[in-house]
């Protein structure tokens, strides 16, 4: 299902414009990050795609909906959309509930729900802590629990807001693999992220924004190397990128172990 | 003399059975810069609470050891006198921000009000810590309308107007851009110069190793590993038990093992570091050519 964003404007009630003509196709099955100063309208951009925020201009299509014509609800069996914060999604009892909620709410049956709550839990490392209050579980495993209750929604878009803040180095691995799965399911994911380590090591495809405008969108290696534009929105290069462009590698590196084979290869050259 | 000093500090969550904090020794000097690193769940924002008074005066539980500032010790000490001299910023921005105020001004004034500060004296606080923190232009906006890392500045600015003697950090940057965690680690590195000792909760390797004094590693409630940035954050058990570890390190350690590192150097924690040495192999291999 792919997204269209066309010459999108969005102005806050306060007047605040928080997005100006913007305009990008999403191909079914991307993965996608996004990323950009706070304030650049990266959370206000995404709002967008479920209908939580409706264009002051221009259209967004999610297939072929056009989100002025369909509601929140009903967008939400297209997209699934993790919050920043969970303690803004979460509400329930348990964490089994709180990740049925959603299913549920879309009317799938009662095998397709208790599989996709299981398939969720597992993904997430959640299971021995199914029957447990959510609010009694660490920022960390809250933040699992608002991921588990969107991807037992099985929607075909999913979009994390800052899925690592806060997080360790061990759950910062269990997201990197729940999206290296979803990408295997052929799911489209769109992720804001600050974390621009992990931005490179896990998405082929990079939106930067700033200023309520896309200055960038291209592939992890042409976007990531631009060093001038991203300190327009005030982002570095990722460390192990801007390790190799302060050694003039030629070409642009994402992970230690690419850095590591360039170097080799030109250090003998 | 040390300005903050821990005894023998066990603490339990009220209900539970495991020790959130275990055996803690620690002394902090004035205008100290200290970096506490762990995984979560290791105790890092349970520390930042016990400092702040937060345990035992609103978390209840039971609290062994003694917690001293300055002299004093959070038991004999009533909350509304040890916030003059131990400051929180909350890890949540969401959750200490007051939600009694409509602008982001009178947020930060929130503190000096409650403690009744003349007016005049107030506002020309506010001004100034707005403009150090850089949000002078969101002055009039409602703190609930900004950026997660805009409502994190919000927070660092209405801690640092009340001037603890002591401020604690509980990841404050964990949702700025990098050039915005740049300037607050500045703005903290600043407040330190001028005598203010500071204790930040961080998960940001590349700045613990440019910013702090000192690095105190937890792990399950203990210290596990106390010293040197650069030091602490090379030691190889660190990504056994789950810390994070800067990429340049991980980089290093792997060239390490293809001879792309000298043995002899330390391995490196921020990009100068990593810069020098892979330089250096690259100038070695250069000369040793025909």
């Amino acid at each position: 299902m792919n997204i269209c964003v066309e010459n999108l404007s969005f102005r806050y009630p306060n007047g605040v414009l928080a997005l100006q003509g913007v305009s990008l196709e999403i191909a079914s099955g991307e993965q996608v990050a996004i990323i950009g100063q706070n304030g650049a309208g990266k959370t206000t951009l995404v709002k967008h795609l479920n209908g939580l925020l409706q264009p002051t201009e221009g259209r967004v299509l999610i297939g072929d909906w056009d989100t002025r014509k369909y509601s929140v609800a009903k967008l939400a069996q297209r997209v699934g959309y993790v919050f920043q914060n969970p303690d803004e999604q979460l509400f329930t009892k348990t964490v089994a509930e709180e990740i049925a909620f959603g299913p549920r709410n879309l009317g799938y049956s009662k095998e397709r729900l208790q599989t996709l709550v299981e398939d969720a839990l597992q993904l997430t490392q959640l299971q021995a802590m199914r029957s447990a209050n959510p609010y009694d579980l660490s920022p960390t495993w809250r933040k699992m629990v608002a991921i588990a209750s969107i991807l037992a929604m099985d929607t075909p878009i999913l979009i994390f807001d800052e899925p690592t803040t806060g997080q360790d180095a061990a759950s910062v691995g269990r997201l990197a693999t729940i999206i290296a799965e979803l990408k295997q399911r052929g799911k489209t994911v769109i992720t804001i992220t600050h974390d621009i380590d992990f931005c490179a090591e896990n998405f082929g495809r990079v939106i930067v924004m700033g200023n309520g405008q896309v200055l960038l969108d291209g592939s992890a290696k042409e976007v990531l190397g631009q060093e001038a534009i991203l300190a327009q929105t005030f982002v570095d290069p990722p460390q192990i990128t801007r390790l190799g462009l302060r050694l003039g590698l030629t070409e642009v590196v994402c992970t230690p172990q690419e850095f590591l084979d360039v170097f080799e290869t030109q250090c003998a050259a | 003399m040390p300005v903050v000093r821990l005894q023998q500090v066990t603490y339990y969550y009220p209900l539970t059975e495991t020790p959130a904090l275990q055996d803690i020794n620690l002394e902090i000097e004035e205008g100290e810069f200290i970096a506490v690193i762990g995984p979560n769940g290791a105790g890092k924002s349970t520390l930042c609470y016990t400092l702040a008074g937060f345990i035992p005066h609103f978390y209840k539980g039971e609290l062994q050891g003694t917690v001293e500032v300055d002299g004093r010790s959070t038991q004999d000490s009533n909350l509304s006198d040890w916030v003059l001299r131990v400051g929180l910023v909350f890890q949540n921005p969401f959750n200490q921000i007051s939600g009694a105020k409509y602008t982001v001004f009178e947020e930060v004034a929130f503190g000096l009000e409650n403690r009744g500060v003349p007016r005049n004296e107030m506002i020309q606080r506010v001004e100034e810590v707005l403009e150090m923190t850089g949000i002078a232009d969101l002055a009039a906006r409602s703190p609930y309308s900004l950026s997660g890392g805009q409502q994190q500045r919000v927070a660092l600015a209405s801690i640092l107007v009340m001037q603890p003697k002591v401020l604690v950090l509980d990841e404050p940057t964990s949702q700025m851009d990098p050039i915005g965690t740049r300037e607050v680690f500045g703005v903290i590195r600043k407040m330190a110069q001028k005598g203010m000792t500071v204790v930040m909760a961080e998960h940001k390797m590349e700045w613990i190793a440019q910013f702090a004094d000192r690095v105190i590693a937890l792990w399950e409630g203990k210290i596990f590993l106390e010293g040197k940035p650069q030091q602490v954050l090379t030691d190889e058990r660190l990504a056994e038990k789950g810390f994070g570890v800067s990429r340049y390190t991980t980089t290093a350690r792997l060239a390490l093992s293809r001879g792309l590192w000298q043995a002899e150097r330390p391995l490196p924690v921020t990009l100068e570091e990593a810069v020098s040495g892979f330089a250096a192999i690259r100038n070695g291999q250069s000369k040793g050519k025909p």
